[in-house]
């Protein structure tokens, strides 16, 4: 099987797991959980790194990569860290 | 230390499990924050398996990238007020959608350096351009519409749409030009052209439509991510991609679901601007007029009441009343009244907003609750306040067919024995349509800020006790 069409094995697999999952979180998380997918969406780090990273990297695929490195970390570090905060906020009963 | 490839294969796939369980985390409360931690453990796991690899050698631009993007990260995450968390989720859905651009040129680059481009990987990496390339600026634009930079207003022109589709037709067909040559010319420009129409797809959706514009965009966040794994292989980013992509479109769905209107009338926009013409049913009412009542008045009621339910809106988040409201609430119930909060799934600016503003206030959450679970009770409360709320409890949509919210579900407010309005004005919502509850005869409207308002009758029930 090409490795495209493994690829799209995954996806399609993963796409069902995302709907069952989802539709099982509670309405009141609902902003918890776009701010978490947004950190988890940060995973576009991964594809930044192996940009820059490359040994045989050209200088403008550097300073590319560099950005996108940047961008996704704002995502990764920001995402988790509000989200994070807005969880401490849900509490059940008052001390 | 270096990995092989397929020791890093498993640990992406340990990473796609913790993920998965991170999301499930947010069933409930109880466990969101152990859901959190989870995807921050996939996250790490994920970055480190990847820097181990053998692909990636220099490390300084990356070291570079991560101390100065974490640290933009970590101050927003910090300082943003919880009444912003719509703009911030815009700001990162633009990141993640520039990232990906980025991505897909720098790979382009590097490849063709190589000599390892053929036309699959090159229409792999069209698609990851030109999603990534619409999130950008369509988050761009709804930025500018949360943060009042640009009009809420929809933007409409005549042919808008037609134009849209024009757009889109030429960029497709950059995108084979661009896979079936290679051509650094085509990508640029099938590039450029995404990222107009970020914009003109964006422009045309009016404010009151931003918790669909906001799941939307979170859900192409998550196909850029699906798309940019496709071009590099990497199903790490596929799982990803698809989890995220799926719960936007999910939330999307319910936004649309809750207004009872279909994602193609949201997305084709201008709700809002069209005037209300269709006054039957409420021009009787009209003629009635409304009444309007004093602090003091609602004070008289609820502190004799045993039921009394709290219907919070945007407006609540405009003022920043959710502290007064805890007060209310904490004041009221030292009486022996029940207080809750209805929350309708559409109040806000984006999905689930005034949970997490109560949340701030340190009201429980067991205290509110979804339309479904709470429209039953509304015909045994006494009470209903409604703060910075409007359309979501218009009985119009339920009485008058010719109303253009006809047939959105309501939370039955009027159906309480008494119902105050917390309104600044007699302006009707973001839908432009007239409120047949204020002609009610058991409701009362009191004007003011709705903060100063609340925060009277937190003063007149101390003063007042028993």
């Amino acid at each position: 099987m090409p490795d495209t069409l493994v690829a799209l094995y995954v996806f399609v697999l993963a796409c069902f797991i995302g709907y069952w999952v989802i539709w099982g979180v509670t309405p009141s998380l609902h902003t918890p959980l776009v701010a978490l997918t947004n950190a988890i969406s940060g995973i576009v780090i991964v594809g930044a790194l192996l940009v820059t990273g490359l040994e045989s990297a050209g200088g403008a695929a550097e300073v590319i990569g560099f950005f996108a490195v940047l961008l996704a970390s704002i995502n990764v570090f920001g995402g988790f860290l509000v989200t994070n905060r807005m969880l401490a906020m849900f509490r059940k009963k008052n001390k | 230390m270096q990995i092989s490839a397929n020791l890093q294969a498993v640990a992406y796939l340990v990473s796609a499990i913790l993920f998965i369980l991170s999301l499930k985390g947010l069933t409930h409360p109880a466990s969101a924050r152990r859901g959190n931690f989870l995807g921050i453990a996939g996250m790490a796991i994920a970055v480190v398996a990847t820097l181990l690899g053998s692909e990636v050698q220099s490390y300084g631009f990356i070291v570079a990238g991560v101390v100065v993007g974490g640290l933009i990260g970590a101050v927003l995450a910090m300082r943003v007020q919880m009444t912003a968390m719509p703009q911030l989720v815009a700001a990162l859905h633009s990141f993640v959608g520039l990232a990906a651009v980025l991505v897909a040129i720098g790979t382009f680059l590097n490849k063709r350096d190589a000599g390892l481009l053929d036309a699959v990987l090159m229409g792999e990496l069209s698609a990851g351009a030109i999603i990534g390339a619409i999130t950008f600026t369509g988050s761009v634009i709804a930025f500018g519409k949360l943060q009042g930079l640009i009009s809420g207003k929809p933007v409409k022109f005549p042919m808008q749409h037609q134009l849209n589709a024009v757009i889109a037709l030429v960029t497709i067909a950059l995108g084979v030009h661009f896979a079936s040559t290679g051509s650094l010319a085509s990508l640029a420009l099938m590039t450029l052209l995404a990222l107009v129409l970020g914009v003109t797809l964006i422009i045309p959706i009016g404010g009151a439509d931003m918790p669909v514009i906001i799941s939307m965009l979170n859900s192409y966040s998550g196909w850029a991510a699906a798309a940019t794994g496709f071009t590099l292989h990497n199903n790490l980013l596929i799982i990803v991609g698809a989890l995220v992509g799926f719960s936007g479109a999910i939330l999307s769905y319910i936004m649309c679901k809750a207004m009872n209107r279909s994602i193609i009338n949201v997305v084709f926009g201008g709700f809002g601007s069209e005037s209300a013409a269709g006054a039957s049913a409420g021009a009787t009412a009209m003629e009635k007029g409304v009444k309007s009542a004093s602090v003091e008045d609602a004070v008289y009621w609820m502190e004799d009441a045993n039921r009394v339910i709290i219907v919070p809106g945007y407006g609540m988040a405009v003022a920043q009343a959710q502290h007064a409201l805890k007060e209310l609430m904490e004041l009221l119930e030292a009486r022996g009244v029940e207080v809750r909060f209805g929350v309708h799934p559409v109040a806000g600016r984006m999905p689930g907003h005034m949970n997490v503003l109560l949340a701030e206030a340190d009201i429980p959450y067991d205290h509110v609750l979804e339309m479904d679970e709470i429209n039953p009770d509304f015909a045994s409360t006494d009470v209903t306040l409604v703060v910075g709320a409007n359309d979501v409890v218009n009985p119009a949509a339920k009485e008058d067919a010719s109303s253009p919210i006809y047939g959105m579900p309501i939370l039955e407010a009027g159906r309480s024995r008494q119902v105050y309005f917390l309104k600044r004005s007699m302006n009707p919502g973001y839908s432009g349509v007239d409120n047949l509850l204020f002609y009610q005869d058991n409701t009362s409207l009191i004007f003011g800020d709705a903060k100063d308002t609340i925060e009277g009758m937190v003063t007149a029930l101390k003063g007042g006790g028993h």
